[in-house]
């Protein structure tokens, strides 16, 4: 029946964004690593959108890369097309979406944990994970038994995933691949508390049947701009992408069929991203909204499969049918899958810690959307701190626990493991309280140190980034002491920009921080401009810029750090402090923070109960 | 539900010798309890048995001695003042009764409440919020008639209204803001910034307003700082009775740490000033009386009022100039004492360098209308409305400024021309401030906000 298969030190389950990272992770930084997919043709699959990257994510692509991790690398290998998002609003949002060759994509990611060393890739569905001695025991459907000294829970949407189309519903993981049928109830065993949360998908229809002739197109920026540190060579924007709208026709049709979708009909219990609604939802929450903007994406080069981002739907197929046929462009469109809503297990992040293990359970670690969190940037950055954390307890070293001044993944982390997730969570800048330092320019300069101290970035790249502060730091200094006369030809710029001319010498820096120039404006009057990479000026034109925000920030930084050293005791029962309120008391059970900063975050925790934990403290 | 704290607390809760009920509030977990071992119905029944909202009427014991009738009312938690049980004994009045009355409820469990407990309890179980909480503390203390209203006008609400208004708008305009940056593909309204700025100002000049009713509100509540100085022999301790004469009841004597300065708090109309009387100040080479006046002359940079005291019979001379230099930072009033003798101060000149001049004769009386109103004018209690939002302690009065600082600054960098990314920062520390000062937490007030206005998502 069963049989001894080996033993290992890191088990990942699930080869999906979160799994990739945390298996490359755990595997390069030493670790014998398994990583378990269900289908081996579904690893690094993107059952959703076509692009990697997006406001907030596209930090985290950038900050995962910086860190050592794999995303940025293969996206800007597939990548389709390319784009700055929010160009004009702020350095802090800017964020860089790439729309990508979904099956490239899995292909390459795949062939990279093939040939990664200490990797091994099996095609299983794990049905039991149980924990002896401190030794985790895995058994597959096959009944192979493998031992681990760690294991890492990445079920994406595959842990009890079932598929709702209007009134048809079936177990199903995503893009009919079966699902993960016994691995819930083993960890439910273990004791780890689960939930059911619920996405949904567009459907995918035939090029070739979309009528384009009215629709606006979308091109990509130039010149492409890569995600990854490592990326030298030039990217090419490939395709367009053209953007639609629904009328009232769609609505109609849509609001006469209501009744017939499962999330309205009550069949589905799971709990739907409020970031991400399907269609039916948007038009029934916004009532007074005429008209829904949707976008269509080619899903890769050699398919001619279209992506119709917005349109995310459970109703029924026919009905589909009819509210597509409804938009302008897609009058005779062929549907090739249907739209789908997926529901599936997923574990309370409130469990886990800031290292993504479950305290109760030491070896035991979540990431991706089994931890609550939706999009495959958030997963991936999830799968990076497990894979880290995991690999640096085997080998006994100090955690890495990234704060929320030090990054968006810290940041994304911190959140779902002390306010939770009551549904699906999804990055946004405005998570960031930092956001003037997080920016996606400047994500090698907060985060390289950490994953070359880590083990991750190699000495070439390491010495790369040397290099780049370095010139950086030269050329701060040059703007510093550069000083621009005053001559028809400079006040000509600045009137030009509509700013006012100068009749001393001013430092190059000051005028490079006023709002109306920039670097580049100003490149004809400063001829002692060295050759730098873009990168460079763009970062340390931002410095300038802000330099207010960031020094306030910085001090704000400065006091959050000081309340994180404020360490409250892991086995704290917090009913027996006297002066907290209730809820406080429940809450703080519940999370048992490690630091007074984290309990102040906590949800239904007061700055009067941190008061009383302040007191406690000191006594 | 009412373990926050199982000790019960008992004090007399209505004010001694005054009507004809007295109440003796107990509040705890062991409140019900502490009851039934002091009291016993007429009826028979315990307070145990009883629902709450409900009363019964009874004899108090002290173990068998009868002390007083008394009807004992019952509140469950959480349904009570402060969220625990609560029994209230409402016995005869009358100052030793009350006292032995809760001599026996002490004795069966229960222990003195400190001032505010009960408040305390009620806040910390969630009854009331911090601004309510503070207000309740406030009445506690509070010293004038006006003062007294104001912190009514707060404990219902009218602050936290403010506040919530102002917070509403900016987290309207932080939500917009964030919804444009997070999700610039979909169809969110551009944000403006003309109404951007607008609204940012607009929430600015009301976070001012209230920045401004603390300094009016601390002279009707918390009294300013008030220094009475003036040459020697010119009247000023003629002033200080005076003025101590007008309302006696409230006067408390703290000895001075230092040589000639007395402290004593009075109310002038509905400001509460706390007044002390110093040294003469002259030009002196007498070591002694040299450092009270270097002494006068420090405090002079740190209070909040002078009273500037003058002989109406003496001409102005060198000593009086330098005073006059002194204290033209500080507000001042120059009070003239008026004598028999003839009047030959040059009164041009003491209004040119005091902020208002009034003419007095302690003798009869005269001139405390003027002063009254000179003093509610200058400390701002004049222009103090009970029935606005009011900013009363130097807490909240931290974060209203922590709120403004911010604001000032987003409205100004939009007019520069700064990206909207950076404005959105400022406008949500200002946020943050305004919840730190209603006791709740920012969390993710602002992300919530986005998913219920805009329809956002793929």
């Amino acid at each position: 029946m069963s049989y001894f298969a080996g033993k290992y030190d890191i088990a990942v389950i699930g080869a999906g964004h979160a799994g990739i990272e945390a298996a490359l992770a755990g595997a390069r930084l030493g670790c014998k690593t398994v990583v378990f997919t269900i289908n081996m043709d579904a690893v690094g699959n993107c059952p959703c959108n076509p692009s990697i990257g997006g406001t907030a994510k596209g930090h985290l692509v950038r900050e995962i890369d910086a860190l050592g991790g794999e995303m940025g690398k293969t996206a800007d290998e597939c990548m389709l097309q390319s784009r700055m998002l929010n160009r004009g609003k702020g350095p802090a949002v800017h964020s860089l979406r790439a729309q990508i060759d979904r099956r490239k994509y899995s292909e390459v990611m795949k062939h990279k944990l093939e040939t990664q060393e200490n990797l091994e890739l099996h095609q299983a569905e794990i049905v039991s994970v149980k924990e002896c001695d401190g030794v985790w025991k895995l058994e597959t459907r096959m009944g192979a038994e493998y031992e681990f000294k760690a294991v890492i829970v990445a079920t994406g949407t595959y842990l009890g995933g079932r598929i709702f189309v209007g009134e048809v519903s079936y177990e199903s993981g995503p893009d009919g691949i079966f699902p993960a049928t016994f691995l819930g109830q083993s960890l439910k065993d273990l004791g780890i508390s689960l939930r059911r949360f619920k996405t949904g998908t567009p459907a995918r229809v035939l090029r070739s049947s979309i009528d384009f002739t009215d629709l606006e197109v979308q091109a990509g920026d130039e010149p492409a701009v890569p995600f990854s540190y490592d990326t030298q060579e030039k990217l090419e924007n490939k395709v367009v992408c053209h953007v639609s709208w629904t009328n009232e026709k769609t609505k109609q049709i849509i609001l006469d069929n209501i009744h017939r979708s499962p999330l309205y009909s009550g069949m589905i219990h799971g709990v739907g991203p409020r970031y991400c609604p399907s269609i039916e939802d948007k038009i029934v929450r916004f009532a007074d909204k005429e008209r829904h903007q949707l976008f269509i994406e080619p899903c890769g080069e050699n398919t001619e499969e279209m992506y119709l981002q917005g349109m995310s739907s459970s109703l029924p197929e026919e009905v589909q049918l009819q509210f597509y046929h409804s938009i302008k462009g897609l009058e005779n469109v062929v549907m090739m899958r249907c739209a789908y809503a997926i529901e599936y297990d997923c574990a309370d992040p409130l469990q886990m810690d800031n290292t993504l293990e479950f305290p109760e359970h030491p070896g035991l670690y979540g990431a991706g959307q089994f931890n609550g969190s939706s999009g495959y940037e958030e997963a991936a950055a999830q799968g990076l701190v497990a894979g880290v954390n995991a690999a640096l307890k085997i080998k006994g070293e100090e955690p890495m626990i990234l704060d929320r001044a030090s990054s968006y993944i810290g940041t994304l982390v911190d959140d779902l493991v002390t306010k939770g997730a009551n549904d699906p969570y999804r990055m946004m800048t405005s998570r960031s309280e930092y956001r003037l330092i997080l920016r996606q320019d400047n994500a090698d300069e907060r985060l390289t140190p950490i994953g070359r101290r880590i083990g991750l970035i190699t000495d070439e790249r390491f010495e790369r980034f040397t290099k780049k502060q370095e010139l950086k730091s030269q050329e701060l200094k040059r703007i510093r002491s550069t000083v621009i006369a005053p001559s028809e030809k400079v006040n000509e710029i600045l009137v030009s920009r509509e700013t006012s001319p100068i009749n001393t010498g001013v430092k190059l820096v000051d005028l490079i921080k006023r709002p109306q120039l920039s670097y580049d404006a100003l490149k004809d009057i400063d001829t002692t401009r060295p050759e730098l990479d873009a990168n460079i000026f763009e970062q340390i034109e931002v410095e300038v810029k802000y330099e207010g925000y960031i020094k306030k920030q910085l001090a704000q930084v400065e006091q959050m750090r000081r309340m994180e050293t404020k360490r409250l005791p892991s086995d704290l029962d917090y009913k027996t402090i006297q002066g907290l309120r209730l809820e406080a008391q429940e809450k703080l059970n519940k999370v048992h923070p490690t630091n007074l900063g984290q309990a102040s975050r906590i949800s239904g925790v007061s700055p009067a109960d941190i008061g009383v934990l302040v007191i406690w403290l000191s006594k | 539900m009412n373990n926050i704290n199982n000790n019960t607390i008992a004090a007399i809760s209505t004010p001694i010798g005054v009507g004809g009920i007295s109440v003796i509030r107990i509040s705890g977990g062991g409140a019900v309890r502490t009851a039934d071992s002091v009291f016993r119905s007429a009826s028979g029944k315990q307070l145990s048995e009883l629902k709450g909202y409900t009363a019964l009427f009874g004899k108090i014991y002290d173990n068998e001695t009868p002390l007083d009738e008394a009807v004992v009312t019952v509140f469950k938690a959480p349904h009570s003042y402060t969220g625990e049980d609560v029994v209230e004994i409402s016995c005869h009045g009358g100052m030793y009764i009350t006292n032995q009355v809760l001599r026996a409820v002490l004795k069966n469990g229960a222990k003195l409440a400190q001032p505010g407990e009960f408040t305390q309890r009620a806040f910390l179980n969630g009854k009331i919020d911090l601004t309510e909480a503070e207000a309740v503390m406030d009445i506690i203390s509070a010293k004038g008639k006006a003062a007294a209203r104001s912190a009514l006008n707060i404990k219902e609400g009218r602050l936290r209204q403010e506040i919530d208004e102002i917070k509403d708008l900016l987290v309207n305009e932080a939500a917009h803001l964030s919804a444009w940056a997070d999700y610039p593909e979909e169809d969110i309204p551009e944000v403006s910034n003309d109404v951007l700025l607008e609204n940012i100002s607009s929430a600015h000049k009301r976070i001012l307003a209230l920045i401004n009713s603390y300094n009016s509100g601390r002279a009707v509540k918390q009294g300013i700082d008030t220094l009475i100085i003036g040459k020697p022999n010119v009247g000023k301790s003629t002033l200080m009775n005076f003025l101590t004469g007008v309302q006696k009841s409230i006067v408390t004597d703290i000895p001075g740490t230092t040589r000639d300065i007395i402290e004593e708090t009075v109310v002038i109309g509905n400001a509460v000033l706390i007044l002390s009387d110093t040294a003469g100040l002259r030009d002196t080479d007498n070591p002694v009386e040299k450092i009270g006046v270097e002494l006068v002359k420090k405090r002079i940079n740190s209070c909040g009022l002078a009273l500037v005291v003058f002989d109406a019979s003496r001409p102005l001379d060198e000593d009086d100039f330098s005073m006059l230099e002194l204290i033209k930072d500080t507000p001042s009033i120059a009070v003239i004492n008026k004598t028999d003798l003839e009047c030959v101060i040059d009164t041009d000149m003491i209004r040119s360098k005091t902020d208002a001049c009034v003419f007095i004769s302690a003798s009869n009386g005269d001139g405390i209308d003027e002063l009254t109103s000179a003093v509610e004018n200058i400390t701002g209690a004049a222009g103090f409305d009970e029935n606005s939002a009011v900013i009363s302690n130097e807490r909240q009065y931290q974060c209203v400024l922590n709120a403004e600082k911010p604001l000032e600054q987003a409205a100004a960098d939009i007019s520069a021309g700064i990206t909207l990314d950076a404005v959105t920062v400022l406008i949500e520390e200002a946020i943050q401030n305004l919840l730190e000062l209603t006791g709740e937490r920012a969390g993710d007030t602002i992300v919530h906000s986005v998913f219920s206005k805009f329809c956002v998502g793929k």
